[in-house]
Formats: C-alpha cells, structure tokens, sequence
C-alpha cells in the first residue's frame, strides 16, 4: 500500500463496561481497494465496525479517515465525511417505499445542497434493476436478498467514499449471496474503498485484496488476500477444508 | 334536547375536537421522532393566545424575556461545545439563531409598536416570538438526555411544563384574556349559525392537516423526521442528525401549539394554566392512536371533542372526568390486542 490509505485503525480498544471486546486492532483500507475482516462468531468483528463507524465509544486507539484523526466524531460526521455503514441488521426504513428509503440515503448531501439525488438513484437502479422494479414498494415486504439490495443501494446514495459492509452474505440463499458479492467487486472500480466483514470466508477472500483474521477481539492474521487463502490455519479454520473434509 | 341544541353542541365539540387533532398530531410527532410525551405542549397554547393578547393590549409579552434568556443559554453552552471541538465555522450560525434573532425580534416590538398592527400581522409576530422557544427548550432540557429512557425523558417533560407554567404565571398575570375573533361574519345553516371564527378553526385546522401531511409525505426533511421515527439507528447512518430531528419536530410541535392557541383565544378565555388541560385532551387523542398513528389520532381527538360537548350539556360538573374516563377503556383495549414490546435500548 503506496497511496495514503483512506482508512486507518491504530491499536483500536473497544470495551462493553470491563469487558474488552477489540483489543489493539490495526487495519488499513486504501482507496479502490476491498479489504476483508474474517473471523468467527464473536470475534468483535461488529464491534470493531460499529466503533469506527462512531456508533460505539472506543476505549483507546486512533481512527483516522481521509488523513485525519477523527477522535470521537459522531456517527453523522463521519457519513458528512464520506464513511457509509450497510450494517448486519440492514436497518432500513420498512414502512416506507423503497424509493424513499433511497432517497433518505442522498439525505446528508441534500442537505448540503446538492440537487443530484436524481441521477444518484439511476446508477444504483442500473446496479440493483430489482430495486427500479419494486420502487414503489415498502421496503419492509422485500425478500432478504432485496433488504440487502436496498441497504447498499441506499448506503451508495450517499456517494460514499468507504463503504463498511457488515455481513452483507447473511442469511442470503448462495445464488443471491453470488450476486451480492459480484456487484461488491465491481463497486471496486469505481473507486470506492470498501472494508467487508463477514463470516463467509471463501467468498470474501476470492473478491478482496487484502485480509485480516479477527478472533476472539484480536488480528491473528494479515496479508494479500492469495497468500491468506493458503495459509494453512485460514483453510482449517475459515474454509473448510480441515481433516473432516466436510466444507462448511 | 331538541335538535338545534344537538347540532349547536356538534358544532361546538367539532371546532374543539379540530384543535385536540392538532395538538394530538403534535404530540404524536414528538414521540415517534424523540419518545418525548410532550406535556409542555399546553403552554404553548397558553403562550401563544396571551403573547397575541399582550400585543393587542399594547404590553410587551413576557415571553420575549423567555426567549432572549433562553437564546443566552443556547448560545453559551453552543459556543462552549463549538470551541472545545474547535469547529469555529459554527460560531457565527449559532450567534445569528441565539443572540441575533431574538434580539432582532425585540427591536420589532419596540420599534414597530404593534398594538396598531392588523390582525394577521400581530398572529405572524406571536408566532415569530413563541415558535422558537421549542427548539430552545430541546436544546436546554432533552437534547442532554436524548439517549435516556421515556420514564426519564416523561420526568424531564413534567419539570419542563411545570416550569413553563410558572414563568407564564410570571409573564401573564393570573388574569385571563380573550382576543377578537378573526372574521364577524357568521354563516347560516338552516336553523343554526355557524359563528366565523368556527369556520376559521376548521379551515385552518385542515389546511395545517394537509400541510403536515404534504411535508412528510413529499418533502425529504418530512420523511427524515419519519425515518428517525421508524429507526433511529437507521437515519442516524443515513447522516440524519437526531438532534436536528429533535429540534426540527419540537419546531413543529411549538408552532402547532401556539397557533391552536391563537385559534382559540377568541372563542374561550385563556389563562396562564389553561393550555395544561387543552393539551391533555390532545393527549387522550393521541392515547387513543397509540401514540404512533396519525389517523386514529385525529379520529380520537373528534371523538374527544363531541364527547366534551355533549357531556357539557347532560353532564357538565363531570364533563373532565367523562373525557378522562375514556382513556382508561382505551388502554384496556389496547393492552388486549397488542402485544407487549420490549423498549429496544
């Protein structure tokens, strides 16, 4: 990683009352790039998310974004600043449309002034056609892979500069997840850096460039996301490919 | 009771049950978007008359003191927050909205004397002077405890009315007022008339009604204030601040007060105390729509009003206990069919 990173996390702590759920975690993301946290269940991956999303205090450490240290911002400021979160429970708006809920997405440019929103919403219905087909729909009558269709559509209306992805595979049928992870890799190319979460190792390691392995609230393992998905402990651990050979 | 009377008592519950209905939206709005029970609303009400009255009786409304005290206070504890955070771009907006505006307004009044103003010219300047103070009292009282439960939140609401009350006290006198109806034109219906300022309370009610419901409908900071409501965490990751959704519906909530206030000072006498009971009739509507829907809130505040009326007529020493009494079927009712939901923290 040359360019100055758009995302950087030194030794962030992050604790529920005594109990330290992240402890000195260091990531980078540059922009344009995926990077992957994978991990088991618990491991603080949400946590480490949420803190640096400003949702969660820390207890110590630095996030610093677009080269500045943003010590306890607000979540508001940090989606004024350009950082979108499409969080593991999807949080949408489900009894209003899902035009609306779009919209609400643009909300925060809006009110600096831009008028755009319009044209915003035809690239993420050029991305997601199955949002321009259910508009007019309550967002709360779609079927989970249309939720998460929507919670990243929305989280784009923003024209974020960071994308954090918190589990966007979960509870999604394997063909939908496919698609999902196929339109996160082409996000790449439009410069967005996009820092993805998930449980699924296989399918996170195939699309990111670089990786990290949270377990139980520390990094155990970085590197290029090739070299970490032969690294033996990530195939025994997150790939299923152990002495059971049963895949996961 | 002959039918004259029946429908003389329709009209008269009607125009009352108008201004439950918006009170009741109100109070709806505010506890969906900030889980506030807005029991100050009823001193808008009161602030908003006896400020109308204060002008047309050439007195300076004590209200103005209310809003450059507590535009101090903003102030001071905003520039406070802004310089520790070294975000010295805010300085000048919060000196213009806090110091600068109620200082302009006070200029206005001493200036522009407005005991010879029309009408229409002192209702804007009323609202003008009160409308603020709904923001100001978010920012004083809930905002530092926005995140704390609805019992604490239900404290901090009656602290707020029973201070508000004794300030309008303070401003007001213990004597009542009364302002001159908007129009004397009065209209004929068969055998009744229907006096005009009844028809400016309906008029305005529904106008208010379906600007409200253009604004959120159809406008985007409306469906932010509805996104806030639905899911908080969800608008606050769209950038929708929850203090500018807290002062924006507080905004809303003052000027609906105030203003029903003013639609009202010519038909009853309004005291220092009286927004207090117009406001918990507001609130038995909006009990009726479960605090959450719009709709029935409105409904509930007709039904209020025509029950008010009519129990006048057949009852009128027990005409509050029957209005009351009607929450308690209603909560009966509601506590059958729906079922409990834990409070998400």
């Amino acid at each position: 990683m040359t360019s100055t990173p758009l995302l950087e996390v030194k030794d962030l702590c992050v604790a529920y009352g005594k109990v330290e759920a992240l402890h000195h975690a260091n990531l980078k993301v540059a922009p344009g790039q995926i990077v992957t946290v994978i991990g088991p269940n618990g491991a603080g991956k949400t946590t480490m998310l949420c803190a640096i999303m400003g949702l969660l205090p820390k207890s110590s450490g630095e996030v610093s974004f677009l080269g500045r240290s943003e010590d306890g911002a607000a979540v508001e400021h940090m989606v004024g600043l350009g950082m979108n979160l499409v969080p593991e429970k999807r949080e949408l708006f489900g009894e209003m449309s899902v035009e609306d809920n779009l919209l609400l997405g643009a909300f925060v440019n809006y009110r600096r002034g831009a008028r755009d929103h319009g044209e915003t919403m035809g690239r993420v219905f050029d991305i997601f056609p199955r949002l321009k087909e259910r508009r007019a729909q309550q967002a709360g009558t779609l079927s989970g892979g249309e939720r998460q269709m929507l919670a990243v559509g929305r989280a784009l209306m923003a024209k974020p500069k960071l994308l954090l992805l918190d589990e966007p595979s979960l509870g999604l049928a394997p063909l939908v997840v496919k698609e999902i992870f196929r339109i996160i890799s082409e996000l790449k190319r439009t410069g967005v850096g996009i820092l993805l979460v998930e449980q699924n190792a296989r399918a996170a390691l195939q699309i990111a460039d670089y990786g990290y392995v949270l377990e139980t609230g520390e990094m155990a393992l970085e590197g290029p996301t090739k070299i970490l998905a032969g690294d033996p402990r990530v195939i025994e651990s997150y790939l299923g490919l152990g002495t059971c050979g049963v895949r996961v | 009771m002959d039918l004259q009377i029946t429908l003389l008592l329709g009209q008269d519950g009607i125009t009352n049950g108008a201004i439950y209905a918006l009170l009741s939206l109100a109070l709806v709005l505010v506890f969906t978007v900030t889980r506030v029970i807005f029991i100050p609303q009823g001193e808008f009400v009161a602030y908003g008359a006896l400020t109308l009255a204060s002008f047309q009786a050439g007195k300076t409304p004590g209200t103005l003191w209310l809003l450059a005290g507590a535009g101090i206070l903003v102030a001071l504890i905003d520039l406070k927050i802004a310089l520790a955070a070294g975000a010295r771009q805010r300085i000048a907006r919060i000196l213009l909205w806090n110091l600068g505006y109620p200082a302009a307004i006070t200029v206005l009044i001493f200036l522009g004397k407005p005991e010879g103003w029309p009408l229409a010219a002192q209702v804007l300047l009323s609202l003008a002077l009160v409308v603020p103070l709904g923001p100001m009292v978010y920012r004083l009282a809930f905002q530092p405890a926005a995140e704390a439960s609805v019992l604490v939140l239900l404290i901090i609401s009656v602290a707020v009315h029973l201070a508000l009350v004794g300030l309008g006290l303070l401003f007001f006198g213990a004597e009542g007022s009364r302002t001159p109806s908007f129009s004397d034109a009065a209209l004929q219906l068969g055998s009744i008339t229907v006096s005009g300022q009844t028809l400016w309370v309906l008029g305005s009610s529904l106008l208010l009604i379906a600007a409200l419901y253009q604004f959120f409908g159809r406008t985007i900071y409306g469906k932010a204030l509805r996104a806030t409501a639905i899911n908080r965490t969800g608008a606050r990751l769209m950038g929708i601040s929850t203090v500018m959704a807290g002062k924006l519906s507080f905004l809303l909530a003052a000027a609906i007060g105030a203003f029903s206030g003013i639609l009202i000072a010519p038909i009853t006498t309004i005291y220092y105390d009286t927004g207090f009971l117009i406001g918990l009739k507001g609130f038995v509507a909006a009990i009726i729509g479960g605090l959450a829907s719009y709709p029935v809130a409105a409904a509930g505040a007709l039904l209020v009003g025509l029950l008010e009326a009519y129990s006048s007529f057949w009852a009128s020493a027990f005409k509050e206990v029957i209005v009351f009494t009607l929450i308690i079927p209603v909560l009966l009712w509601r506590s059958l069919t729906t079922h409990h939901v834990e409070e998400e923290e």
